[in-house]
Parts: structure tokens; sequence; C-alpha cells
């Protein structure tokens, strides 16, 4: 069909309006799967560089945690980490064959329980910090 | 000749549904669909006051327009269509309509107008569906008619549907029983539970929605798709067909473009107009794949 008329990528992202649960899920758990690999490298990498005795160590965590920003992150990376693994809860009882009816129901239980346990980490995660 | 739908026809359908739900005791995405759309008449009708009053208001119908044998309909557009609103009418009527009344070159495929030949799956305000399942009073205005995503387009509404029936074919769409049946042309017999375990899956149309809504199976083109594995499904589960059989099926499933390939993204299932559980099938194949790989004895 080398006249045919082809509508290309920009249809899939055009319609991002029109994505179901099920895609939406997809989407987030990839993203945050990947945010999760990130963070375990940078993790890896800033720690093993600061072990090189007692002060080092502590001098490196108090700056980090002395600074906004990550303190910001860190609520981030938790509702990250906390998506991640209730979706991941939900894919393996999808891949199971239970509850595939509720699949819906069970992402958007994902997110209400993420935002929870979010929003119940913030006084914790930013004591001080502003 | 005008192929407009006489009133009394589009009356069996439903009533057949409303039966054979009645026998399911599981609800489907179909019948949440329906329960939906019904809910949402009511509001309508609701807010409509009385029962309409069967005026002449027309529906608007946005097309999708392509031509690539015309000079000046090369560039794809959306054309207008203000067609008379009839009860009962279903987006294919209006396009019918629209076609017999205002331009005859409206190009769409289209034949037993009765959700089983499974010719007009089209993107109708944003989802798959077949276009003589879909009642306009049950869209909003206006109603966006577009050919199947990740489907070449040849003209208007019609979309290349070859390499959704290579999938097909690909994955050995028909009976292969292990033994031929007793005597001559004797039935093949199967148990009522075995009938019903792979009941769903034998209601396939071929008619593309699901592969078309699958994001996957828009990026991979090697990917089977869902309405083949839900073929292979149908004969893998066959118990007439016996255990090689159902082996050498598990292969051409157990493949990286096979069920591998399936995100769970519910896609299909969501847009398939005969309600097969689509994932579900995939899901099972899936595991039946992994436990023929964990046999070792
Ligand atoms: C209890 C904790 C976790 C659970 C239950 C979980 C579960 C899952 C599941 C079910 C998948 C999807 C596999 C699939 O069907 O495609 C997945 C993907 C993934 N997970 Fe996790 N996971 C967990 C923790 C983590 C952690 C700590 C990391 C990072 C260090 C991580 C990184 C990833 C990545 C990168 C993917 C692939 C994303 C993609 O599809 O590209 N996960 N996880
Ligand atoms: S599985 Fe459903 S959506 Fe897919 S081709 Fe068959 S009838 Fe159409
Ligand atoms: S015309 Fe046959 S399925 Fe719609």
């Amino acid at each position: 069909m080398s006249q045919s008329y082809n509508r290309g990528l920009i249809e899939d992202f055009g319609r991002w309006k029109e994505f179901t649960a099920g895609m939406w899920a997809w989407i987030l758990h990839k993203f945050t799967g990947w945010v999760l690999i990130g963070y375990l490298f940078t993790h890896i990498a800033v720690l093993s560089t600061a072990t090189t005795g007692a002060t080092a160590y502590t001098d490196t965590i108090q700056g980090l945690e002395s600074l906004l920003v990550v303190r910001v992150m860190e609520v981030g990376l938790l509702a990250v980490a906390v998506f991640h693994i209730l979706n991941g809860v939900r894919l393996l009882f999808v891949d199971l064959g239970l509850g595939l009816e509720q699949q819906d129901k069970s992402f958007y239980a994902s997110l209400v329980v993420t935002g929870v346990i979010v929003l119940a980490s913030v006084p914790t995660f930013l004591e001080g910090a502003f | 000749m005008s192929t407009q739908v006489p009133e009394e026809q589009e009356q069996t359908e439903p009533d057949e549904q409303a039966a054979e739900t009645a026998v399911q005791q599981r609800e489907t995405p179909g019948d949440r669909r329906r329960a939906e759309r019904d809910a949402e008449r009511q509001e309508r009708q609701a807010a409509a006051g009385a029962p309409a009053e069967p005026d002449e208001d027309a529906v608007l119908l946005k097309v999708f327009r392509y031509d690539p044998e015309v000079e000046g309909k090369m560039e794809p557009r959306f054309d207008d269509f203000y067609v008379p609103r009839k009860k009962g009418m279903t987006v294919l009527d209006a396009l019918i309509y629209a076609r017999d009344h205002f331009d005859t070159t409206l190009t769409f495929r289209h034949s037993c107008r009765q959700a089983v030949c499974g010719s007009d799956a089209l993107f109708i305000n944003g989802r798959q569906r077949l276009g003589c399942q879909t009642q306009i009073s049950d869209l909003d205005d206006p109603v966006r008619v577009e050919p199947l995503p990740h489907q070449d387009v040849v003209k208007d509404l019609v979309v290349d549907m070859e390499h959704f029936y290579d999938q097909m074919h690909a994955v050995e769409p028909f009976f292969q029983p292990e033994e031929e049946s007793g005597g001559d042309l004797e039935e093949y017999r199967q148990t009522r539970e075995n009938r019903e375990k792979i009941k769903m899956s034998t209601r396939c149309i071929w008619c593309g929605a699901c592969m078309s809504s699958c994001n996957i199976a828009a990026g991979d083109n090697q990917y089977l798709g869902p309405a083949a594995i839900n073929k292979a499904y149908r004969f893998a589960m066959d118990k007439r067909e016996g255990e090689n059989m159902k082996e050498h099926r598990l292969n051409v499933m157990d493949q990286e473009h096979g069920v591998w390939r399936c995100q769970t993204q519910f896609s299909c299932t969501n847009v398939c107009p005969k309600d097969i559980p689509l994932t579900e099938h995939i899901q099972e194949l899936k595991r039946e794949a992994v436990k023929q790989n964990l046999k070792f004895w």
C-alpha cells in the first residue's frame, strides 16, 4: 500500500486524553521503575564515595539533608516507590488472572493509597526543612 | 438504493444480549459498558425532560476524508455532515445516509449491519467501535468518525487490514484434531464444560478493533495481537485437539512477539465489540506456556 496514508506516531500521544486506566498504569509503572533504577545508581555512587571515614559520611548525609531540593525529592522518591510497589502487586495479580474485572479499580486504588501514604509522610520528611 | 436499516431489525440484538448476559454469572467489561450506557441514556432523557419529541433535529457527523487518487483530496481533512436524527439510528446508518444523500464518494466498509461481519470497526468519538453497534443517541455531539488508528488508511474510513489478517492466519486458525473422527463424517464431540470454556473466544468477528486499540501492537508490527492470540486460545483450550497439538500451539504463543508482548493494558478487552475477555485469555496462555516449560517429568 504505497499510496496509503500513514498518520504516524502523533496520533498516539495526541490521544492521551482517551487513554484508559490500564494504559496509564503501564506508563506510570515504566516511569517509576526507571526512576527507581536511576535512584539506585545515584544512591550507590553517592554513598560509595562517602565511605572514606565516619566524618565524611556524616558530612555527606548532613550536607544533602540540608538542601531543600533533596528533602522534596525524597517525598517524590517515596511516591514513586510506593506506587511502583502497589501497582507491581496489582500486576502480579493480573498475571495470576485474579481480579481482572477490577483492574481499573485496583489501579485507582494504587493511586489513592500512594497519595495518602505520601501525604502522611510529609510531616516526617519535611520536618524543619522550611 | 438506500440501505437504511428497517426499524425492527435493530431490536433483536439488545434482546439477545440481555438473554445472554442473564445466563452469564460474571460481569464482563461489556456488561459494565452497557450499564454505563443505560445510566447515561436515562440521564440524557431526564435532562431532556419528557421523552424527546421526534423532531427534525440533525446530528453533526465529522468524518475523516482522504483519497490518494484525487488531486485536492490527498490532504486528509474532516467533512461535516448534518444527518437527520432518527430513533434507533446507528453511526453506520448515519454514514449511509450521508453517503446516499450528500456525497456518494464517501467510502466505508459494511455488510451485515448487525455486528456479525466485523467490517465496520471505526474510531468513533475516540474509541474503537462497530459503526452498526453504536447508537447515535449514546454519543456526544458532534460525532467524530475516523478510520481505525494504527492501520494504513486506503481511502476515507477504509483501512488496510492485510497485516491484521496475516497475524490471524499465522496462528493456524483452524481445527486440527489429533485423530480423525470415527466413522464417515461423524461429528467431533465436545464436552459441555469444554465448550463453555472456549465459548467467549469463539465469538471473534475479525473486526480488528482490539489490534487497533493496542499501543504495543502499534509499536511492534510482529506482535501477533489480541485477536490472533485469542484465536490460538480458542484451539489450544479445545480438548478435542489433543495434548500434542496443544503443545504445538503453546510453542507458537510462547514467543517474544507472541503472548509475552502483551503488557496487560486492557485496551483490547475494553473495546472488543463481542465482549471477549482478551486479556484474560492472553494471561491464561502465558501461564500455560510457563507451566509447559516447567514440566520436567
Ligand atoms: C516490592 C517492590 C517491587 C515490586 C512488587 C515490583 C514489581 C514490578 C512489576 C510487577 C513489574 C512489571 C513487570 C512487567 O510485567 O512488565 C516491574 C517492573 C520494573 N521494576 Fe519493579 N517492583 C518492585 C521494586 C522495584 C525496584 C526497587 C526497582 C528499582 C531498583 C524496580 C524497577 C523496575 C523496573 C526498571 C521495571 C521495568 C519497567 C519497564 O517495564 O520498563 N522495581 N516491577
Ligand atoms: S477479538 Fe474482538 S475486537 Fe478483536 S477482532 Fe475479534 S471481535 Fe474484533
Ligand atoms: S456491518 Fe457487519 S459488523 Fe458492522
